[in-house]
């Protein structure tokens, strides 16, 4: 789970790490407000979306003017903003953060996150800060310096200073970024992060070390035992069906393609969907309904596919291990006769019970197409849908 | 032979009384595996499908003798059942458990490597399906009448795509030594190289079919490692449709540096000598060509 810039930066701050002065808006009205209360001559209006790289999107403008303020929130709130991270879809911006404009000497890059690779946490650093980290390891990987961290005995102070010597800081900063490095950890340690990246973190013109922007994920898996951070959830900023998926208990990716799935197991999903795609076809989505799948969360999955108004045909695929075969063709004929499905089905039944479900699919009398193999049913599902677009044509 | 399990490994399973607990047990003994008892705290000197229960795995170990274990426990108390297994003296465990936190899982990898390598716990999942050595032993919640034992080991991240392989196989007469889920989450017990290794000083094996997925660097570290094995290994990458940073299921399904994605892998993977299943639906059939050119 993601957070936006301002939540990030209000708990980094619990953890001793230094922010500009700012405040969150919902108006433009607002804005104006905060830019007054935090007074100056210069602000930063930042659009809040859950994405990097916002100041190439637009997103991030600097007022001089009260009227500049307001001219920029009434701009930006409201506005879909497409970032690399966000997709060609973009976010909304929904909320704006007002910050007190920062004079900045030099712009730094910091992040922490957990490494699979190495098992450890890695703290990642680079004198050049400012940019997309990972355009600068192509281009300049000497330039980023690496630390990794035993979490068995925690960040030491010596790694925390080498990190500040490599980021080039002097000497009259190192004591306070070795502490801003050390919440940050803390911080990581404490509230299941998974991501925490400051970039940039500057050097201000007064030899101050700030957080000029924040970026903080979280581990899904552990929001169980931290439920102020899961109460930070902007809805607004997720895909709605993934939202609608997972509230559902099924696991569900929104593609751009037509041919709708639903399939158990997430590497079965990912071979279905690669299948079709080798057949000629495009996956619409990525739908796992897991190993319990009663007729009720079939009902359920189907919805979800046919929600997509894209989907032109469906495949069904499941490799029945603690599920049974029969128990998702009752699932399947139910959920066809219930939403009166009209487009090609195809279904791939395997695993236990395969012969009773195969039965009961066919004693619907349904047309539901069958097929014997992953192969098979691709095939089928492809060119059920090439049928579907050929007659659209002929129709239009 | 076959690896991890045969039909004497003496089992216990962890959160044994629970309902899945309860259903996979006995769906593992029907199988064949010798299932010794289970450990569920509180309910120690109790019986339970005709076992014994115990408090601590460290009883199960002195009393049953038990020597390999399967994790049914809720996420928020796994980590901490597969450090109770290892300090206990079990060999080899199963965590079957989805949803253990990252954090706990770098805590638990900490805590194994703290044992001297020959006396150290082998762990395989979390997030996995489990370990069959097919008509011996079953550790795990896969249909077992699926497999046929033979001469082939998998090793794979997915289970119902461990099923389509295994079926694949069945179809064209061919057999399994063993086949090993790893688990779909970032950090795991074992990565596929472990496996490979395994796979390597086992006779019985002649080939190994690995079942990768985007995300993360273990398929690339395996297919370096098999370029130093004597026996071939076959392998089919999931996720060529898989846009970038959009996590497909399995916690670690993620592609989120370079390297990650399935068409990159497949492509280093090829480079190293591993042969590559063009589809999904051609895993069967790249593993019988393999087989007949040995």
């Amino acid at each position: 789970m993601d957070i936006h810039e301002y939540q990030a930066k209000e708990i980094l701050s619990g953890y001793g790490i230094k922010i500009a002065e700012g405040g969150l808006a919902y108006s433009p009205e607002d804005a104006v407000q905060r830019a007054r209360e935090i007074g100056g001559h210069i602000w930063a209006v930042k659009a809040q979306i859950h994405s990097g790289a916002r100041g190439k999107a637009g997103g991030i403008k600097i007022c001089k003017t009260h009227d500049e303020v307001e001219a920029a929130a009434d701009y930006l709130l409201g506005r879909r903003l497409v970032t690399h991270q966000t997709g060609p879809v973009g976010k909304v911006c929904g909320r704006l953060y007002v910050e007190a404009g920062t004079e900045i000497a030099k712009e730094l890059y910091f992040c922490l996150l957990v490494d699979r690779s190495s098992e450890r946490i890695v703290m990642v650093g680079s004198a050049q800060g400012g940019m997309d980290i990972e355009e600068l390891a192509v281009t300049n990987p000497e330039a980023i310096v690496k630390i990794y961290i035993d979490p068995a005995v925690g960040l030491q102070d010596f790694q925390a200073r080498k990190m500040a010597f490599k980021l080039g800081l002097d000497a009259e900063v190192i004591s306070h970024a070795v502490k801003t490095i050390k919440g940050c950890y803390r911080a990581l340690r404490a509230l299941d992060v998974s991501m925490l990246e400051i970039n940039p973190l500057v050097v201000t013109k007064s030899g101050e070390l700030i957080a000029l922007d924040a970026k903080m994920g979280f581990d899904d898996n552990a929001l169980f035992r931290q439920l102020k951070i899961s109460e930070l959830r902007d809805k607004s900023q997720e895909d709605p069906r993934e939202m609608a998926a997972a509230d559902r208990g099924l696991s569900y990716v929104g593609l751009d393609g037509d041919i709708g799935c639903m399939i158990n197991g997430a590497g079965l999903a990912m071979a279905t969907m690669d299948m079709i795609k080798l057949a000629g076809g495009e996956p619409a989505n990525f739908l796992d309904v897991g190993g319990g799948a009663s007729a009720e969360r079939t009902e359920k999955a189907f919805r979800l596919v046919l929600a997509d108004k894209n989907v032109k045909a469906m495949l069904v695929n499941i490799f029945a291990g603690i599920n049974r075969c029969d128990w998702i063709a009752e699932g399947v004929v139910h959920a066809v006769r219930k939403l009166d499905m009209k487009m090609p089905l195809i279904v791939r039944l395997s695993g236990t019970n395969v012969e009773e479900g195969r039965r009961i699919i066919a004693d619907s009398g349904l047309p539901i197409i069958t097929a014997d193999t992953l192969a098979e049913a691709a095939e089928k599902a492809v060119q059920a849908r090439n049928e579907v677009v050929a007659k659209e044509a002929a129709g239009a | 032979m076959a690896i991890l399990i045969n039909e004497t490994t003496r089992i216990i399973v962890q959160g044994f009384t629970g309902k899945i607990g309860t259903f996979h047990a006995q769906d593992m003994i029907n199988y064949g595996s010798n299932v010794v008892g289970g450990v569920t705290p509180g309910k120690g000197g109790q019986t339970h499908l005709g076992l014994p229960v115990f408090n601590t795995v460290k009883q199960a170990v002195q009393q049953a003798g038990a020597e390999a274990s399967i994790i049914f426990v809720p996420p928020a108390f796994a980590a901490d059942s597969i450090m109770e297994a290892a300090d206990a003296g079990i060999k080899y465990c199963v965590a079957i458990t989805d949803g253990i936190p990252t954090q706990d899982m770098m805590t638990v990898k900490n805590f194994l490597r703290r044992f001297p390598v020959e006396e150290r716990m082998i762990l395989t999942g979390p997030n996995c399906a489990g370990t069959i050595s097919p008509e011996r032993a079953m550790i795990g919640i896969m249909p077992g009448h699926i497999y046929m034992r033979g001469n082939v080991g998998i090793v794979g991240r997915s289970g119902t795509l461990g099923y389509e392989a295994a079926d694949q196989m069945k179809r064209l007469g061919i057999g399994i030594s063993t086949s090993v889920g790893i688990g779909g989450d970032p950090i795991n017990g074992s990565s596929h190289r472990d496996i490979l290794e395994m796979f390597e000083n086992d006779p019985e094996t002649k080939v190994v079919l690995m079942i990768g997925e985007i995300g993360g660097p273990q398929e690339v570290e395996a297919g370096l490692y098999a370029q130093t094995m004597s026996k071939p290994v076959v392998a089919y990458i999931a996720g060529l449709t898989a846009p970038e940073g959009r996590r497909m299921g399995h916690a670690g399904a993620i592609i989120s540096s370079a390297g990650e994605s399935a068409a990159e892998k497949v492509a280093l993977l090829r480079e190293l000598g591993v042969t590559i299943c063009p589809t999904p639906a051609a895993m069967g059939a790249t593993v019988a060509e393999v087989l007949a050119g040995l």
